[in-house]
């Protein structure tokens, strides 16, 4: 059968069961748009390309399939840059597909043209320039197969217009063979050795923490850990990539660890005489200062990617295995601690003397953004997706909801990328339709990317957004009001300006404000009740409000502050 | 106060070296890959040799001498190893390997040190591949001292033109390599 290479694209991405493809024509990737309107593929027209790229690992993050975006050469290409980057550090399965010029037009300063595989190297975990028509089938092939394996991550494939033109032969690689990879081999075999050492290190313990990073989630070992940290009643702490992967409401869950973790995680790990890290990678925001990190703990590291053994941290044991197939191991070897009952007995009196908390909401005047989350988190539907941009409101809605399942958690973690709520959000609810899917935002964060919400309202994706409205670029005013003595810098943004409920109707959605107690308890009910458009709420919260409890960057975890209400003094 | 540009240091072989021959794809960019890498991860490379591999169009060596103070040697090879492109990497330390190097050197040349010259060349083991009335071109294969030594000794010639080509090594017959 003869194809073009558009075609024989399309056709690919059906072959690999792709669903969706968020994107924006252009001119190098005009031929692919052409076969698309007669594939059953739904394509979801974004308003920028960063949108299309985001959406995509929403959507990856939420179905734990990987996420497909198309876009054109040149600044195409560059905007969707931010998303690569941010799958690459939370390795979020992504293939993206770039047109590029014609081959011969290829390092000639050609209109549009970019060299989008040089740009990438260094954040995808691979990428392709397709030469011929005929390769297509085995790019595509091999980019789902390296997305997905093995640590996952963003694949690119670059395909020139007269690639894309021109006709091919079908095919389609039936096996791993044909995808010609003679250097890429992510299965590994457990070292039994390693497992037996882990053992011998968990059975000796007395103070052990389950560290349970991101690598969880993707392996999809949530069931083998509930049952591994049941079995030995060790304490588990989950990091902002891994919310989700144990039940918050779980008594064992001592709750997120790192510089805005809860008191009692972050001090079990800095006490603790072992820590079984899950698929984490020792991120600085986890350690703070490193050599005062866990001090007096042995370190069982497991992760399926070697190059994380020994890189921050000294691993007495380390397992290259994905995480359910060592926990798995670990069951079968019977890995048993001593008896824990002076652990949980120290740990239960960390967590009544520091549990989380905020001042209380006054009744007039501005709202408490952490009462905001718990009052929409009182109403939203069991199942709720959570999505969430970068800063202040990031933090809190990661301490203050309740996450019980995976892939109920959306969120930018080791890039930090501002303006990931919205279209992450938007991308969660096209592969989650079945839910209710809020983004906890910041005015900011709203700010960068709102435009997808024009995207949401045409393609009838109703997602929930609510806008902790606090007038500032919060995290940094933070940081200025403790660490710059109160010189705020450039980061004032007016609470009126825009004017959000208007901003939001512009876009055909419902937009909403509160202002005070009464009218934050009606906005949420009155969001609840709709379900068939996007619904904005404009959220007036106190700028003052400061993420705790706080590690300030570069100190030891041992010099955590607490809420100023827990120190007995007024903040 | 302005700092000082850097000018370099004309330091050897780092002191904890080690010399990873690594098998690749020969595909476009894969040498763009691996110096990329080298760069954002703040890994040092003292000298790098790439050649088509073992009469094999697919694959091609690349022999990178890196130094291990920069990172840890397991770091380097941990994440050279996550390259897509990147099939073997055999990890040779210093004692364990028989390592070479090709230096080529035209040297300008009057009467009398002409006869200095050829005696130094001779002495060092160097053959003369090209002769005109001005300048001799002399080469050496060689251990890395050996080629280091000659270059010190050239260094008296006011007008020398020299090319080193790095390294390539084999592990030494009979002793354990490193996968």
């Amino acid at each position: 059968m003869q194809l073009s290479g558009a075609q024989a694209l399309i056709k690919s991405l059906e072959q690999e069961g792709v669903d969706t493809i968020f994107g924006l024509p252009g001119g190098a990737i005009l031929p692919v748009y052409d076969p698309l309107i007669d594939s059953t593929i739904r394509h979801i027209l974004v308003r920028h390309e960063q949108g299309a790229g985001h959406m995509a690992e929403g959507y990856a993050l939420a179905t734990g399939r990987p996420g497909v975006a198309m876009v054109t050469s040149g600044p195409g290409a560059t905007n969707i840059v931010t998303p690569i980057a941010n799958a690459h550090m939370d390795s979020t399965p992504l293939v993206v597909i770039t047109g590029q010029v014609a081959t011969g037009s290829i390092g000639t300063d050609a209109f549009q043209e970019c060299d989008i595989t040089g740009i990438t190297m260094g954040i995808t975990k691979h990428n392709f320039l397709v030469q011929s028509a005929q390769e297509i089938p085995r790019a595509v092939a091999a980019a789902f197969h390296l997305a997905t394996t093995g640590r996952p991550g963003p694949v690119l494939i670059d395909v020139p217009k007269d690639v894309t033109q021109s006709m091919m032969d079908w095919w389609y690689p039936a096996s791993i063979e044909e995808f010609d990879l003679p250097g890429y081999r992510p299965e590994v075999e457990l070292d039994d050795d390693a497992i037996a050492r882990a053992v011998a290190l968990i059975n000796d313990a007395e103070r052990p923490v389950l560290y349970v990073g991101g690598g969880t989630l993707k392996s999809s070992a949530s069931a083998e850990l509930l049952a591994f940290a049941e079995r030995t009643a060790i304490p588990v702490v989950t990091t902002l990539m891994a919310r989700g992967a144990f039940p918050d409401s779980h008594d064992q869950h001592l709750g997120m660890p790192g510089m805005h973790g809860m008191y009692t995680a972050v001090t079990a790990i800095q006490k603790s005489d072992l820590l079984i890290s899950l698929g984490a990678r020792f991120d600085d925001r986890v350690t703070g200062k490193i050599p005062s990190f866990a001090a007096n703990a042995k370190v069982i590291h497991v992760d399926i990617d070697r190059a994380e053994f020994n890189k921050v941290r000294h691993a007495d044991v380390a397992i290259q295995s994905n995480v359910a197939a060592a926990l798995r191991a670990l069951d079968a070897a019977d890995a048993t601690p001593r008896n824990l009952d002076v652990w949980w007995k120290t740990i239960r009196a960390w967590q009544e003397q520091f549990p989380l908390v905020y001042d209380p909401p006054a009744e007039d005047g501005l709202l408490r953004p952490q009462h905001v989350i718990e009052a929409i988190a009182a109403q939203a539907a069991p199942g709720t997706i959570v999505s969430a941009g970068v800063g202040q409101h990031q933090m809190w809605a990661s301490q203050f909801w309740k996450f019980e399942e995976p892939g109920t958690w959306i969120n930018s973690g080791g890039a930090g990328t501002m303006g990931f709520g919205v279209p992450s959000a938007i991308g969660a609810k096209v592969g989650r339709p079945d839910r209710t899917v809020w983004c906890i935002d910041g005015d900011g964060c709203f700010q960068m990317t709102a435009q997808e919400l024009v995207t949401a309202r045409s393609e009838g994706i109703p997602i929930k957004v609510a806008i902790l409205n606090n007038a500032y670029l919060g995290m940094v005013r933070q940081w200025q009001e403790m660490f710059y003595e109160e010189r705020y810098s450039e980061v004032y943004l007016n609470a009126d300006l825009p004017d959000y409920v208007k901003w939001a109707e512009s876009m055909g959605c419902v937009g909403l404000r509160a202002r005070n107690l009464k009218e934050m308890h009606e906005v949420i009910a009155r969001a609840n009740e709709i379900n068939d458009v996007p619904v904005v709420i404009d959220f007036r919260t106190d700028a003052s409000e400061k993420v705790f409890p706080m590690v300030a960057s570069g100190a030891s975890n041992d010099d955590i502050m607490v809420h100023p209400l827990q120190r007995g003094g007024s903040k | 106060m302005s700092p000082e540009p850097y000018l370099g240091t004309m330091n050897r072989t780092p002191v904890s070296h080690h010399i990873l021959s690594v098998l690749v794809e020969n595909k476009a960019g894969v040498l763009a890959r691996i110096a990329g890498l080298f760069a954002r991860r703040g890994f040092n490379i003292y000298s790098l040799a790439v050649a088509p591999a073992e009469r094999n169009a697919r694959f091609s060596r690349v022999t990178i001498v890196v130094d291990a103070e920069s990172a840890p040697l397991e770091q380097i090879v941990g994440q050279l190893d996550k390259l897509v492109n990147v099939v073997a990497i055999t990890d040779l330390a210093p004692r364990d390997a028989l390592e070479r190097e090709l230096l080529i050197a035209s040297v300008a040349v009057d009467d009398e040190s002409r006869t200095s010259l050829l005696d130094m060349i001779a002495d060092a083991g160097a053959s003369i591949v090209d002769v005109d009335a001005t300048s001799v071109t002399v080469m050496l294969a060689g251990t890395p001292l050996a080629c280091d030594e000659l270059e010190s000794s050239l260094e008296v010639y006011p007008k020398v033109e020299l090319h080193r080509t790095g390294r390539v090594a084999l592990p030494r017959l009979g002793r354990a390599v490193n996968a």
